[in-house]
């Protein structure tokens, strides 16, 4: 026995472990693949592209439905919208954008959310009831209500809308981290360190956090299309991203437009990547909880 | 209980008053003042205007006034842009509209979601189980304003069997289709929470205790299994409130129904900001009071929790 376990090597770790276990779910591994298919496409499609995003074809212009549909020869592999632009550009530019503030906007909660949650945790006592109380009153607010009022006030700018996305998504991710904290917070490794003197802020940041990034990983990658749908929500509203940039919203609001003008290509492309990405991210999601988190195992 | 209920009524109060005070330095951190146009008013017009509002007062008095306002009276003031009309016309207008088909989807959300759920859970592994797991999977990527259109092309494009939009006093051909576009997703997430909760449920030593006693099957699904299964479902309902009040600012602007959402995008267009602010406060306290609701209701399920 003793024999067997020296021959099988080194001691696998956690992070390797978890990694067999995501690779063995098919639907996971898939999603992932495709979504790196996604955001490679957004970076090296704009060399294939034969019009720029704002570029107006005068001929497509106000006559999609005959002129503007999907097409190699012309130049507009997804048709154009109608103003004549081309949907191809449009498309990689929105998924840019899209997967941008879904990337922002998660760190943002994550980091926010991270830090609350284990100081909350680990200083226990009254400093948590209070901070846990603020988190319940955060909760109850319609924060897409007020995300709309604090657009209006402070001007609409893509970093007004991922600050505003960001700040507002944090509280799951907080609480999360506070049960986790809770946790760990007695085990011997923490008793140690507070022994030898060090400061909480370093036991927070050097012990709990580090021991947090499993349960961190899952949700974060959950936050992701949870943010990009606040976006494609504000964007949809006309409120979030400004011309001439777009986002999966946006493009999804002119498809939808449209539909009556036999352009269907315009709702379809654009939401196409959405659906399709957001699965991508729920199921990685999925696949990450149950690679990592020990309840599963 | 009753301390419980004060404790939780003693956060709600509170929670509402900073939202008011919040909403009210947000209007005015804001750039400009409501009477500011392109003309610009000659001074001792502007100043008398502002007399008339009261914004010649410093900012706490106003803010004390408009609390006082909205707590006493409920009056959230005139709208800064359309002179003639006050913030409680607006929300008068709207907030039927918007209550009615929030009602129908709350109740499609969970008269569907719940039993689509435990049905799953009874019969796992099943197609029915497999079914039910797709669609909910299928709807948390289909959002409402994904939602909105899809149906409009299927069932007002296609097929005509429905108005694309309009409230018409709300009779049912008009009520359909927001009231699926609102509800699916929340719909689906209720029924993933059953499902997951009651497979806990099912697993656990006092049903297996249950089955072995011989008990009907129907006597351990009611008695035994139902109400600790849709605990978890409870305390989803808070958020899934605040999910179908958002998503109906949506609604409103898709299938021009007319309600609170549509004013509210209206007025986040015109830079209204009383308007805003009495919506954003409005929907604020619902949203409160039906926390306070769901968590009351948890208590009472609940027998662990003892406060």
């Amino acid at each position: 026995m003793a024999q067997n376990l020296s021959e099988s090597g080194a001691g696998r770790s956690l992070w390797k472990d978890a990694r067999l276990r995501f690779i063995q779910n098919k639907a996971a591994t898939l999603s992932l693949f495709i979504l790196i298919l996604i955001v490679s496409f957004s970076f090296v499609g704009p060399y294939f592209a034969v019009w720029s995003y704002e570029q107006i074809d005068w001929n497509a212009m106000g006559s999609a439905a005959r002129v503007g549909m999907p097409s190699i020869e012309s130049g507009h592999y997804f048709g154009t919208d109608d103003l004549g632009r081309d949907l191809y550009s449009r498309v990689i530019q929105g998924t840019q954008i899209s997967l941008m503030v879904g990337v922002l906007g998660a760190s943002v909660a994550v980091i926010v959310g991270t830090l609350y949650g284990a100081t909350s945790g680990y200083l226990g006592g009254k400093t948590d009831q209070i901070m846990m109380r603020i988190v319940d009153i955060l909760m109850s607010i319609p924060y897409m209500f007020v995300l709309i009022l604090l657009l209006v006030v402070f001007g609409r700018s893509i970093g007004m809308l991922f600050i505003g996305i960001g700040l507002l998504s944090w509280l799951d991710m907080s609480r999360i981290v506070r049960g986790q904290t809770l946790n760990l917070k007695n085990k011997e490794f923490i008793e140690a360190a507070k022994v030898t003197g060090v400061s909480d802020f370093k036991i927070i940041t050097r012990h709990i956090v580090p021991n947090l990034l499993g349960i961190v990983a899952v949700y974060a990658t959950l936050l992701v299309p949870g943010i990009i749908l606040a976006e494609s929500f504000i964007s949809f509203l006309g409120l979030g991203v400004q011309e001439p940039s777009t986002s999966w919203g946006a493009l999804i609001k002119e498809g939808a437009g449209t539909i009556s003008y036999d352009t269907e290509w315009q709702l379809l492309f654009p939401l196409a990547f959405f659906v399709v990405s957001l699965f991508c991210f729920y199921f990685i999601g999925d696949g990450l909880r149950d690679a990592l988190d020990p309840k599963e195992r | 209980m009753i301390n419980y209920i004060i404790k939780r009524i003693g956060i709600a109060i509170p929670t509402l008053l900073i939202l008011i005070a919040v909403s009210f330095y947000l209007m005015h951190a804001a750039p400009g003042g409501p009477f500011t146009s392109e003309r610009p008013l000659p001074a001792q017009v502007l100043a008398n205007i502002e007399a008339k509002y009261g914004l010649d007062q410093p900012i706490w008095r106003q803010m004390i006034n408009y609390l006082w306002g909205v707590v006493t009276e409920f009056d959230f003031g005139p709208s800064y842009k359309y002179h003639d009309r006050t913030v409680n016309e607006i929300i008068g207008h709207g907030f039927p509209i918007t209550l009615k088909y929030g009602f129908w989807s709350f109740i499609a959300a969970v008269g569907v979601g719940i039993p689509l759920g435990a049905i799953a859970a009874i019969r796992k592994n099943t197609w029915i189980d497999y079914l039910a797991v797709g669609v909910s999977i299928g709807a948390q990527v289909l959002p409402n304003f994904v939602m909105a259109p899809l149906l409009i092309i299927v069932f007002t494009l296609w097929l005509d069997w429905l108005p694309g939009g309009g409230w018409n006093g709300g009779s049912w051909e008009y009520l359909v289709m927001p009231v699926i576009a609102l509800s699916t997703s929340y719909m689906a997430s209720i029924a993933r929470i059953t499902r997951s909760s009651m497979l806990e449920v099912l697993n656990t030593n006092y049903i297996r205790t249950a089955k072995s006693k011989g008990l009907p099957t129907k006597v351990i699904f009611f008695r035994h299994v139902l109400k600790p299964s849709l605990l978890p479902v409870i305390s989803y309902l808070g958020p899934a409130f605040v999910g179908l009040i958002t998503g109906s600012v949506i609604i409103d602007i898709y299938f021009s129904t007319g309600g609170m959402g549509y004013f509210f995008v209206n007025a986040a267009f015109n830079r209204d900001y009383s308007v805003m602010m009495g919506i954003t406060i409005v929907v604020g306290g619902l949203t409160i009071l039906f926390s306070l609701i769901a968590d009351l209701l948890y208590a009472w399920i609940d027998p662990k929790i003892r406060y």
